[in-house]
């Protein structure tokens, strides 16, 4: 086997290995802030299996794995069994293999090539690839046909509503994320993500401090993706019983749950490279590719922590303080808000690229200034001109 | 019903100021309540290690109990007043002429199928002698229903177990005064 190849399935081995470990561990996290949010203690009980040491309840994600394991897989009689089963792997397919460009590190250092390999190891699965972005957004897009397709086959008309709803958000967040995401291609002038990174270190900016108003947007809309609440209404429980995967038990449940939570950290390690940096800190790790293996450490490390905060602040605290919305107020928020708001941070880090505001990455102050005011005035305007309800009664004359 | 029905009628929602419009007060206030709430102290308890604080035993709904008067009988006047308020048909009394002068009967016997008691405290309301009274005990468990059908002498064991904490509710209320 050529080293590369050796490379390539360690690096593949230790991400889904720490992407499945990651995702149960979330869980429990996620129950525990649900259970603190709540005054409640949380799951604390289950520690080290047969014996009586708790462990705070780390134990508890192999329970709830085996439970889900051993619990009955029904099929209903009344789905299609081939899309049934083709839904939950889809969606768990390609939320693992949006992974593959996202890096979880920079780079180890040199003494760690092996022989006959050129150049260092990059901590990506997948390195070098020039349409990085790209390829991560056709693939959360994917994930909308296993959503499709698991409501469609449940045959059930929670799970359809649930689906039309998924489908209708998914295709309307796409856009405000897109342009969020242009402005940062552009101030970049790469797809590939370790670039985008590396530009971040490099000027010692980051990206969120340019564009307020795309990193609004793209917090936004990377919410509405991944269903997460205040706009998880493709399964609102109290409204569709479970949406798309009511039909669902057992290991192809797990399968859905697991590829929405990986849908959730792909978001945040998105928000991370994007714009708050990756792996660099400043006065911590340096910004160049001459690293020792210390330096290479602390980089995983702070990638790791920064993608942490951003789940435990952003995603999992939003969840208890705001209420869902409601249909028509997500669309409105989408179509009315958002995108036009994205556009407007589009058009403004166009025109200070084009003038020479920001040269290879590194923005001037005049640059930041003027994007931070476009980004209040239009924050200011989007509020007096956004309509804050919508009539919905029914008209008393039939027209 | 129509739209333009007359029972209908709708109330219009607030309006909102450019503060609210903005939202970011609003995520700022949510936010807040959020992180107050992620420190503040727990009102659940680990379980079987520590008990839970019952504010007022004399009003809580656990196992019923029946009350002994001051020689040490029964109370219960075998009246069927519990048994008909209860909407569950857990209580079943058999009444009996009573061998005692100050009143007309007694129950015979007097079991409560505990397992079908929904805890609602209309047998204590209904009781004109205040001999059944609910206590605060609330983790009861049997291997068997059998054993979960507490016949008269089980109840009466109860109260001599109960007393001391939780004194009957008249007495308490007379103390009260």
């Amino acid at each position: 086997m050529s080293p590369e190849l050796v490379v390539a399935l360690v690096k593949i081995g230790l991400l889904i290995f720490g992407l499945m470990t990651g995702a149960a561990y979330l869980v429990l996290l996620e129950r525990w802030i649900a259970a603190w949010v709540q005054d409640r203690k949380g799951p604390n009980r289950v520690g080290i299996p047969l014996s009586r040491i708790r462990l705070f309840g780390l134990g508890q994600p192999l329970a709830d794995g085996l439970k889900f394991i051993f619990k009955e897989e029904y099929t209903p009689r009344h789905v299609d069994r081939l899309l049934f089963t083709l839904a939950p792997l889809s969606i768990l397919v390609a939320a693992l293999a949006a992974f593959a460009v996202i890096p979880f590190g920079s780079v180890l250092p040199a003494s760690a090539t092996p022989e006959g390999m050129r150049g260092p190891i990059e901590l990506v699965v997948a390195p070098g690839v020039d349409v990085g972005l790209l390829y991560v957004f056709a693939l959360s897009s994917v994930a909308v046909y296993g959503v499709i397709l698991g409501g469609w086959a449940s045959n059930n008309k929670y799970s359809f509503l649930g689906a039309l709803r998924s489908s209708a958000q998914l295709v309307a967040y796409e856009l405000p994320l897109g342009a969020a995401l242009v402005a940062v291609v552009l101030a970049t002038g790469s797809l590939r993500l370790d670039q985008i990174i590396a530009q971040q270190a490099a000027s010692g900016v980051w990206n969120v401090l340019v564009q307020p108003l795309g990193f609004v947007v793209f917090v936004t809309a990377s919410f509405a993706e991944s269903a997460r609440l205040p706009f998880d209404l493709p399964e609102c429980e109290q409204e569709l019983v479970g949406g798309y995967h009511t039909e669902y038990s057992g290991v192809r449940l797990l399968m859905f749950l697991v590829a929405e939570f990986l849908h959730m950290v792909m978001a945040a390690v998105l928000i991370v490279v994007l714009y708050l940096g990756g792996w660099h800190f400043w006065g911590l790790t340096g910004s160049t590719n001459e690293v020792g293996w210390g330096t290479a450490l602390v980089r995983v490390l702070v990638l790791g922590g920064k993608t942490l905060m951003v789940i435990v602040f952003l995603f999992m605290l939003a969840r208890w303080s705001w209420p869902r919305f409601r249909f028509d107020q997500l669309m409105a928020l989408a179509w009315k808000v958002m995108l036009p708001l994205g556009l407007t941070n589009l058009v403004a880090v166009a025109a200070v690229v084009e003038w020479g505001g920001i040269r290879a990455g590194k923005p001037s102050l005049a640059a930041v200034l003027v994007l931070w005011g476009i980004g209040a005035t239009g924050w200011l305007a989007a509020g007096w001109a956004a309509p804050s309800a919508a009539d919905n009664r029914p008209r008393l004359e039939p027209s | 019903m129509k739209p333009n029905d007359p029972d209908i009628y709708w109330v219009e929602p607030p309006r909102l100021g450019l503060a609210e419009k903005l939202y970011l007060p609003l995520v700022v206030d949510g936010m807040r309540t959020t992180l107050r709430h992620l420190v503040s102290p727990k009102v659940t308890v680990s379980f079987p290690e520590e008990r839970p604080r019952i504010d007022n035993p004399l009003i809580y709904r656990g196992v019923h109990r029946l009350n002994r008067d001051e020689q040490g009988r029964v109370k219960c006047v075998a009246c069927f007043l519990c048994a008909t308020a209860c909407p569950a048909h857990c209580i079943d009394i058999v009444g009996a002429e009573s061998p005692w002068p100050d009143r007309e009967k007694y129950p015979e016997s007097f079991t409560i199928d505990e397992l079908r008691c929904i805890f609602c405290g209309m047998c204590e309301e209904a009781c004109p002698v205040d001999a059944i009274e609910l206590t605060s005990l609330f983790d009861l468990t049997g291997r068997s229903r059998e054993e979960m059908i507490f016949d008269k002498e089980k109840l009466l064991s109860i109260y001599d177990m109960t007393k001391d904490a939780e004194p009957m509710r008249t007495a308490a209320q007379e103390a009260e005064r």
